[in-house]
């Protein structure tokens, strides 16, 4: 736990002080200070300096941890909850949802418009109902593998749906394209505070379930011989989860495989339990995103890598080391 | 120190009943073993007096209906051992083990450090004290159904049901099972009732046995009366003789036709 905050501190501190602008260490960080309540500290920048810092590079960075942490927390909360080591945040279709969601809002309004998020929000939220209240009815609420099945089935529906508009507005292609990769190019205050209140239910709700995540990974009938009722717990997580996530792909976009591996890696570092694996989720979820965007913007700088390509092309060598160095099960 | 009470349990799937009409009273320090063949119905048996699947008639712990409590309130009276149980391979021992206080607990509530002794005395009772740190895909067969055992008793319900709690050990650590649960229930007085395939332990260890075929409870009472030769062949088709041991216990023996 340690390590990984401290990793997570490099992380940011890197983020705030790499760019294109060069500027001293010591001038930005006495910047940030100066943003500290009570604080009073001059950095010695000049106004569009101190611009870069506290208006581009620290509200990114602060995103980049946020839906960092996020989407690792879901991941590997849906991971208990279905006992399914492949589960990841878009399980349910959530993805699907937004990409639909999104795609209508751009070729309808444009993709600079403030309602792409609002239509991605809604149609995440949308799909993973409809998956649920699908799985529930075909009996998915003694188990948790038909409630995954109506994800599979929402998610492909919704994906055709949103392939066909986007055929029929061809022009529009390169927008929803750069929309599904992910960015956090376009991140200011505004989005960190459209975020933080998802993020903050989420992680508060799934956080105080994790004892009975426990509970869940001995199997649905003993955790009912236990005294728990499964399917309410696993409506709770999906609901934080899905709240957290729809969140986190509104400013963000579709970033992949952070929800994935995060929990994976953290895993076999701690082993099984998630009273250890989902806290420390949050901060290496936090610290792998700010890394990952870190590369992104700075790699082939001035020009954006999407993070999506990085979070993959980063994450998927690094995932097989320690798949590989550790002599532990995944799950 | 509690009764078990059962009368008209049935449980039925897609339709087809597998389980019709068993009554069953099990009393504070009282152990009786169901057997059967192999789909006669034990291990549903067992669900439904633990209450994990919807079954019909009524269960009740000393008079009160179990479908009248809140599923926190019956685990505290009643824990199942499910014939194989799911130990995920990561989990290290205790905090398996600490599972079992689940019930005890509220449902946001996180462990004490009591719950966490309890536990632990748990795992030191069943002589896996030792075992306390490791992981559970590290133990043998033996270790786990302890550890498994442990579980249950953290759970500190006073009536045990253990499905098939002997399946896949040998002669050696089947019997040191079979011994501990012995013990438990005579020092704590639980009423046990365990599905048990072998017919001889199940002889040795329980006050009564129960046999079940199709469902069904078609033989009832103490070893002797329902082990015999034709009760044997009637309901699985094994051809076996009945003896009696050194100590005038009753042991079935396979006969070849």
């Amino acid at each position: 736990m340690a390590v990984s905050g401290a990793v997570l501190l490099a992380a940011a501190a890197a983020a705030i002080l790499i760019g294109p602008a060069a500027l001293s260490p010591g001038a930005v960080f006495k910047e940030v200070l100066s943003h500290v309540p009570f604080v009073h500290i001059d950095s010695g920048l000049d106004p569009r300096q101190s611009a870069i810092v506290w208006e581009l590079r620290v509200p990114r960075m602060v995103l980049a941890a946020l839906v960092g942490a996020t989407l690792s927390l879901a991941g590997g909360a849906y991971q208990g909850v279905f006992r399914n080591p492949l589960a990841d945040p878009y399980l349910l279709g959530v993805a699907a949802g937004a990409g639909l969601g999104a795609t209508v809002a751009i070729v309808s309004v444009g993709s600079g418009s403030a309602l792409v998020p609002v239509a991605a929000f809604v149609g995440a939220i949308g799909a993973v109902a409809a998956a649920y209240s699908l799985g529930s009815a075909a009996g998915g609420q003694r188990s948790g593998a038909t409630l995954i099945l109506a994800g599979v089935a929402v998610a492909a529906f919704l994906t055709a749906a949103q392939t066909f508009v986007q055929q029929q507005n061809a022009d529009s292609i390169r927008e929803v394209y750069s929309w599904i990769l992910g960015r956090l190019g376009t991140a200011g205050w505004s989005e960190v505070a459209l975020m933080t209140p998802y993020a903050v239910v989420s992680v508060t709700v799934i956080m105080v379930h994790r004892r009975l995540l426990d509970v869940l990974s001995v199997g649905e009938e003993e955790a009912r011989a236990l005294g728990v009722r499964p399917e309410r717990v696993r409506a709770a997580v999906v609901v934080a989860a899905t709240v957290g996530t729809a969140g986190a792909v509104a400013v963000s976009g579709l970033i992949g495989f952070v929800g994935i591996v995060v929990p994976h890696v953290v895993r076999l570092m701690v082993g099984a339990s998630y009273r250890a694996i989902l806290p420390l989720s949050i901060v290496c979820g936090s610290a792998f995103l700010v890394i990952a965007d870190l590369i992104a913007r700075s790699a082939l700088g001035p020009a954006e890598i999407p993070i999506g390509v990085i979070t993959a092309f980063v994450g998927g060598p690094f995932f097989l080391v320690v798949l590989r160095t550790s002599r532990r099960g995944v799950m | 120190m509690s009764r078990l009470t059962a009368a008209g349990i049935g449980v039925t799937y897609d339709g087809v009943p597998v389980v019709v009409g068993v009554d069953l009273v099990v009393g504070p320090g009282e152990w009786v073993a169901i057997i059967g063949p192999n789909g006669a119905g034990k291990t549903s048996l067992l669900r439904a007096l633990a209450g994990t699947i919807a079954h019909g008639g009524v269960v009740a712990v000393d008079g009160v209906e179990v479908s009248a409590l809140p599923r926190r309130a019956v685990a505290r009276r009643i824990a199942l051992v499910a014939q194989r149980p799911v130990l995920p391979d990561g989990m290290v021992v205790s905090d398996y083990v600490l599972l079992g206080r689940t019930p005890h607990l509220g449902y946001l509530a996180v462990e004490s450090d009591r719950d966490v002794e309890i536990a632990l005395g748990a795992l030191d009772r069943l002589a896996a004290g030792g075992l306390a740190s490791r992981r559970l895909g590290s133990l043998s067969g033996g270790e786990r159904q302890r550890v498994v055992l442990a579980r249950a008793l953290a759970q500190q319900a006073d009536i045990l049901l253990l499905d098939e709690p002997t399946t896949s050990l040998d002669v050696g650590h089947a019997q040191q099972v079979l011994e501990l649960v012995d013990e438990l229930r005579l020092e704590r007085r639980m009423a046990v009732v365990a599905a048990i395939h072998d017919l001889t332990l199940a002889a040795q260890y329980a006050d009564r046995l129960m046999l079940l075929a199709g469902g069904r409870v078609v033989a009832e009472g103490t070893p002797e009366q329902v082990l015999t030769e034709e009760e044997v062949a009637g309901f699985s088709g094994a051809h076996v003789s009945i003896v009696r041991g050194p100590g005038g216990e009753v042991v079935v023996v396979p006969r070849r036709r």
